[in-house]
């Protein structure tokens, strides 16, 4: 997409201040994700990606600033209009979250089922074909607890493309995959947002990953509490004034900067 | 909106035309037609023209894949046409092929012999697991003893205000009501040979001797057995139970020992405050057939012996012991995932008043025999 086009913004935050109690994890952030983006929120372990990911899909209420996701304030949104906006979201959690109860197959086909007029069959198959996506085709009928970690993490990553959401929220979908899973996943994920439109946030500290897939990259800093680099990763790689920032993405000891 | 077009030029072809968007939403009253169109016509060769699908999600993708798996002839295969390069390789992600056969599920047994030795052999391990437990328990509980300060005190002092202080006032409410109970019916019966002051015997004994200790240890099984073994499961689903075992810490010293030193502690206290509640209860009604308190009291204390105490204190001990343990076990035993837990917990209510009833009907053959 040209970068002179006037691009749709998605999920737009505003000044938001994420805390707990009397602890700030997050301090007047703002920025912007625009339509059919991959956009990473990187940032060292305990800086507050979760957390923001969190505050954006409404599981918590922001101490201060509002969140929008296609135009309506998530905070605000109740009842149906909650629900609509729900139903446009797929997330996946960064410990899996699956049912331990139901099958594979049974996880990734609950939201098929109670969201959709797909008969039973259909249903099935949309569901294979997820799972096959990441790889875990003959599995389907396991329970979560007979997986191994990463497969439960893909299983995770499959239940939360079920509906093809138009905003997909990722929680570190590549830890625990092996690198040539996880490139896979890559591509699989470049080839939603490109050819379905759809908006992927994705939470990482891959950094192979988020050179191949993120459009553009917000970083998040422990002590400043917010954002201390935005926009094209390789750009920041390059070019960041930001010893912080260089660190990262180069890979090196932060105590080096003193 | 997803359309759907057929149509059949000449005997041998036939076009199948999908139109609009293609997505989990649209899809559902097109999904039968579609599948039913190939169904009827298994010797023609069916084109799907895709030329006018405007969007098409990991659903519509399925739709095709739906369409292309079934095993045809090779002069009546299906292709897909005109779907647009993006969703052309979406959909090339997937050999239809593979999809045929319904994915592969766990065998279950079959046989009725061999469903029987499968059942046999759950129970045999059963009682071996119940077997090896109590000789672990035991000899966990006898190591506690001898060295008492391996116990860890604090986790059992916590236990014992959960399972014992926190459970007073439901122990008081349901021995309270026992008394009543207890003194009404048999006043009303007893009146007729005016004999209401042998209702203090009855409910004196009866109190000390089987319902304060059964009752109590009723309620300690459906809320501290069941909390063990939710609380244990829950430890075991995520692993922690393993941690501590890597730890080298023995999961029975560390969580059972514990459980099991605090149930034993509070439930002969917990037995006693239900029958003096109890009598309460029945003294309480005795003011209705105006049997003076005094009365009841010397009554009660003259019939009700020392030893019918103690033997209700003893089995109370012995209820605290199979309910602690048993909530322990089920909560060791729990399998993975959530409702898992709950199936502990079930079965460990369960399995304790069982436990309790059948305990209580052999301590009560032996009490006979041995006249206490
Ligand atoms: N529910 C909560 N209650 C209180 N504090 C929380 C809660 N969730 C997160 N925090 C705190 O917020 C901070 C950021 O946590 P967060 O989970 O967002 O980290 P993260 O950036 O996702 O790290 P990681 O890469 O390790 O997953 C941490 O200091 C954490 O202690
Ligand atoms: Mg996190």
């Amino acid at each position: 997409m040209g970068a002179d086009q006037v691009r749709e913004v998605v999920i737009k935050v505003e000044g938001l201040t994420a805390a707990f109690d009397d602890r700030t994890i997050l301090e007047n952030v703002s920025f912007e994700v625009y339509k059919g983006e991959v956009f990473g929120i990187l940032g060292g372990s305990g800086s507050g990606k979760t957390v923001l990911v969190r505050h954006i899909i409404g599981l918590y209420e922001p101490a201060a600033g509002r969140v929008f996701i296609e135009g309506q304030e998530v905070a605000a949104a109740q009842g149906d209009a909650r629900l609509a906006l729900l139903r446009r979201l797929g997330v996946m959690y960064q410990l899996g979250a699956l049912f331990g109860s139901m099958t594979l197959l049974e996880n990734v086909s609950l939201p098929l089922e109670e969201y959709t007029e797909l008969p039973a069959e259909a249903i099935e198959l949309v569901a294979r074909l997820k799972l096959k996506l990441v790889g875990l085709e003959g599995f389907e009928h396991l329970m979560p607890s007979e997986l191994s970690g990463g497969m439960q993490k893909r299983a995770a990553i499959a239940r939360a493309m079920a509906l093809d959401p138009a905003i997909l929220f990722l929680d570190e979908p590549s830890s625990g995959l092996d690198p040539v899973t996880a490139a896979d996943f890559d591509q699989t994920v470049l080839r939603l947002a490109q050819t379905l439109g759809i908006t992927v946030v994705v939470v990482t500290h891959d950094l192979a990953s988020t050179f191949t897939i993120c459009d553009r990259v917000i970083m998040l800093h422990k002590q400043k509490k917010g954002i201390i680099a935005e926009g094209d990763p390789h750009e920041l790689r390059e070019k960041s004034d930001n010893p912080l920032v260089r660190h990262f993405f180069n890979r090196e000891p932060e105590a080096e900067t003193a | 909106m997803a359309q759907l077009t057929f149509t059949a030029p000449d005997a041998a072809t036939a076009i199948l035309a999908l139109a609009g968007r293609l997505d989990a939403a649209s899809l559902g009253p097109i999904w039968g037609e579609a599948r039913r169109a190939l169904t009827r016509n298994p010797d023609r060769s069916i084109v799907v023209d895709c030329t006018r699908v405007d969007y098409c999600d990991g659903a519509g993708i399925a739709l095709l894949v739906e369409l292309l798996r079934a095993e045809r002839a090779p002069e009546a295969a299906v292709r897909v046409e005109g779907l647009r390069e993006g969703f052309q390789r979406l959909l090339d992600q997937y050999d239809p092929a593979e999809f045929r056969a319904p994915p592969p599920r766990r065998e279950v047994a079959g046989s009725f012999i061999e469903r029987l030795g499968r059942a046999g052999r759950s129970l045999w391990l059963g009682i071996y697991e119940l077997i090896t437990f109590i000789g672990e328990g035991m000899t966990a509980v006898v190591a506690a003893l001898r060295h008492p300060r391996s116990v860890r005190w604090r986790d059992a002092i916590l236990v014992a205000e959960e399972a014992g202080v926190n459970a007073l006032p439901i122990v008081a409410l349901i021995g309270f009501l026992m008394g009543v109970i207890l003194a009404f019916q048999s006043a009303i019966a007893m009146r007729q040979f005016g004999a209401e002051i042998y209702v203090a015997d009855l409910v004196g004994l009866a109190m000390t001797r089987e319902l304060g200790p059964l009752m109590t240890a009723i309620l300690l099984a459906g809320r501290s057995g069941a909390a063990f073994a939710a609380e244990i499961g829950t430890m075991k689903v995520n692993d922690e139970v393993n941690a501590l075992a890597t730890m080298g810490l023995d999961p029975v010293r560390f969580l059972v020992v514990p459980r099991v030193l605090a149930a034993v502690a509070m439930t002969p206290l917990l037995s006693i405050f239900a029958v003096l509640i109890g009598l309460v209860g029945g003294a309480a009604v005795m003011q209705l057939f105006e049997i003076p308190l005094y009365t009841y009291y010397s009554e009660v204390v003259n019939r009700v012996q020392l030893n019918d105490l103690m033997g209700g204190l003893f089995k109370s001990v012995v209820f605290g012991v199979l309910v602690a343990g048993i909530g322990c076990l089920r909560g060791l035993q729990t399998r993975t995932g959530a409702a898992a837990v709950g199936l502990s917990a079930t079965s460990a209510v369960v399995t304790g008043i069982v436990l309790i009833v059948a305990v209580d009907g052999i301590f009560a053959v032996i009490f006979y025999y041995l006249d206490i």
